[in-house]
């Protein structure tokens, strides 16, 4: 877990993630401004950092209703307003940059913050990119996954000498800066299924999966059948965390969060993803057995345990700003993450923490 | 409430021949609902990717935002080797995996002869059952013998449509009304 920079006897770690969507408030109809919505990420990241939650990631998203398609720069403005939280993507669409470019990005991210940089590399759900920039969706898994491997080995090696499919060959090539202790934390993005978490076990490295609703226990399914693909091409499942991924809002009851989270998600799908979000499914979110963390505080802490008992994961990331959602509202989601969640959740994962 | 209708096919002209008829009924009893009947040889769809609806571009991104957006679909359909043609297929292809969620389907089949009439059953309401449709179990269907020069010449097939159009507004409404009464316990 070293190599990931995870500390499993600090406990679980605690994350907040954004796509960088940029949407109305669907209560009020009103948008905020691309810079307003920008610098909102920032400043979301600097209160995540100061109620001591450890790991803040922007997503990168070229299509309308986003606000996020240079993430790599807005990490740079998070690294400079914060101090210890740890940073990365969520994710990276790997298949539509050069490796190069990337490795050179996050390198210098990483030593911008001291050293708290982190990659998470995806394919995306969405495919507007790929002519945007340049790229041919037939090519769709092929180009992740070359340029996948070629992340993979200029963070492990000094000098590269690669070729592929997709871009010229490197040889005896120095991509520079290093990250500061020599090497990054890369994860693979999976989406909720086996057939996804496979890919990432057998490629050896960790995993942040999404998951957008149903119960924990099919979601085991995926974390197990990765951990079984890493053992099967001979890696050790105990060194290699995993990250899970999800909505997540707390206010007074479970009601209150129910009510004042859902028109965001049903308006923000509709315009992101082109059907709303199901209020019979939303409604089955309060629910302990449900994977949407949307509650009391009290609920969600019972909800994350419960995850971390079926799935043994070593990072959970809450995506709170989903559609237009106010920032005093995300403030007092940190609030409530800061002085209680978080430090139930440390208090019962941590490593001879109470049982 | 939004009336959507596919015309399946590109070739032939009984399908259009029934949907044309179809829709100076429905329009008649309902005046007030949006509609608009596609008819696919109109449109120049490619074929499924498996990318997002809204990711598609011209003709292929028009046809199936207006079948997202509509309450009530009616497809016509003929039937080409003991199935639905393959220009109806891809347009279900192109959508989400439970793209009818809340919407109500009713078929009407054309079809060279009365050989035919199971293959709705075994083929196309599987697909919108698994989309999540809510089907008018019962459907139109039209033989060889009910058409005439591009008319219907079958009274019967007449009133068949007309009860089709009526009990597809029910649906709808009942649906509608159960749905909102589900989601007024919810309270949020």
């Amino acid at each position: 877990m070293e190599k990931y920079r995870i500390d499993p006897s600090k406990g679980m770690e605690f994350g907040i993630y954004t796509l960088g969507d940029h949407l109305a408030d669907p209560r009020t109809g009103e948008r905020i401004s691309a810079k307003e919505r920008i610098q909102q990420m920032v400043r979301l990241a600097q209160l995540a950092d100061q109620a001591g939650i450890d790991f803040f990631s922007v997503g990168e998203s070229h299509q309308p209703y986003f606000a996020s398609q240079a993430h790599a720069v807005i990490l740079a403005a998070i690294a400079q307003a914060t101090e210890k939280i740890k940073i990365g993507s969520s994710s990276t669409i790997l298949s539509t940059s050069d490796p190069v470019r990337v490795y050179e990005n996050f390198a210098t991210l990483d030593l911008i913050s001291n050293g708290r940089a982190e990659i998470i590399a995806g394919r995306a759900s969405r495919v507007g990119l790929f002519e945007l920039l340049g790229y041919d969706l037939h090519n769709y898994e092929a180009l992740f996954e070359e340029k996948f491997d070629l992340l993979l080995q200029l963070n492990e090696e000094e000098v590269v000498n690669w070729s592929g499919e997709f871009r010229r060959p490197l040889r005896n090539a120095e991509v520079l800066p290093r990250p500061l202790s020599g090497s990054l934390p890369i994860w693979r993005a999976v989406g909720g299924t086996p057939a996804s978490a496979i890919k990432a076990g057998y490629a050896g490295v960790p995993m942040t999966v999404a998951m957008l609703g149903g119960p924990a226990s099919v979601f085991k399914q995926t974390i197990d059948t990765y951990r079984e693909a890493l053992a099967a091409r001979g890696f050790d499942p105990t060194q290699l965390p995993v990250a899970t991924t999800g909505f997540f809002y707390a206010a007074e009851t479970t009601q209150e969060a129910l009510r004042d989270y859902y028109p965001h998600i049903n308006e923000g799908m509709k315009k992101t993803n082109g059907q709303g979000f199901p209020k019979q499914l939303f409604a089955q979110g309060a629910d302990h057995r449900s994977i949407i963390n949307v509650g009391s505080p009290q609920q969600i802490i019972e909800k994350i345990l419960y995850q971390h008992e079926q799935f043994g994961h070593q990072r959970y990331l809450a995506q709170l700003d989903f559609g237009g959602v106010p920032f005093e509202k995300m403030a007092q989601n940190i609030e409530y993450i800061g002085t209680e969640i978080l430090p139930a959740i440390k208090k019962y994962t941590k490593q001879g923490g109470a049982e | 409430m939004k009336v959507v209708g596919i015309s399946g096919s590109i070739v032939g002209s009984k399908t259009k021949t029934a949907m044309s008829l179809l829709w100076e009924e429905m329009v008649k009893a309902y005046p007030n609902a949006e509609h608009v009947l596609l008819d696919l040889a109109d449109y120049q769809l490619q074929f499924s990717d498996g990318r997002n609806y809204l990711d598609y571009t011209g003709d292929t991104a028009f046809v199936t935002e207006q079948i997202m957006q509509a309450d009530i679909l009616f497809i016509g359909t003929p039937i080409f080797q003991a199935s639905i043609p393959g220009t109806l297929k891809n347009v279900f292809d192109l959508l989400p995996t439970q793209a009818l969620r809340d919407k109500v389907a009713a078929i009407v089949v054309t079809a060279g002869s009365a050989k035919h009439f199971l293959v709705a059953e075994q083929q196309l309401k599987p697909i919108l059952s698994y989309m999540k449709a809510h089907l008018v179990s019962t459907f139109v269907f039209a033989e060889e013998k009910d058409f005439l020069n591009g008319k219907i010449i079958n009274d019967d097939v007449h009133f068949r449509l007309q009860r089709l159009i009526e009990d597809a507004f029910d649906l709808a409404e009942a649906q509608a009304s159960i749905r909102m009464k589900r989601e007024a316990e919810y309270d949020f």
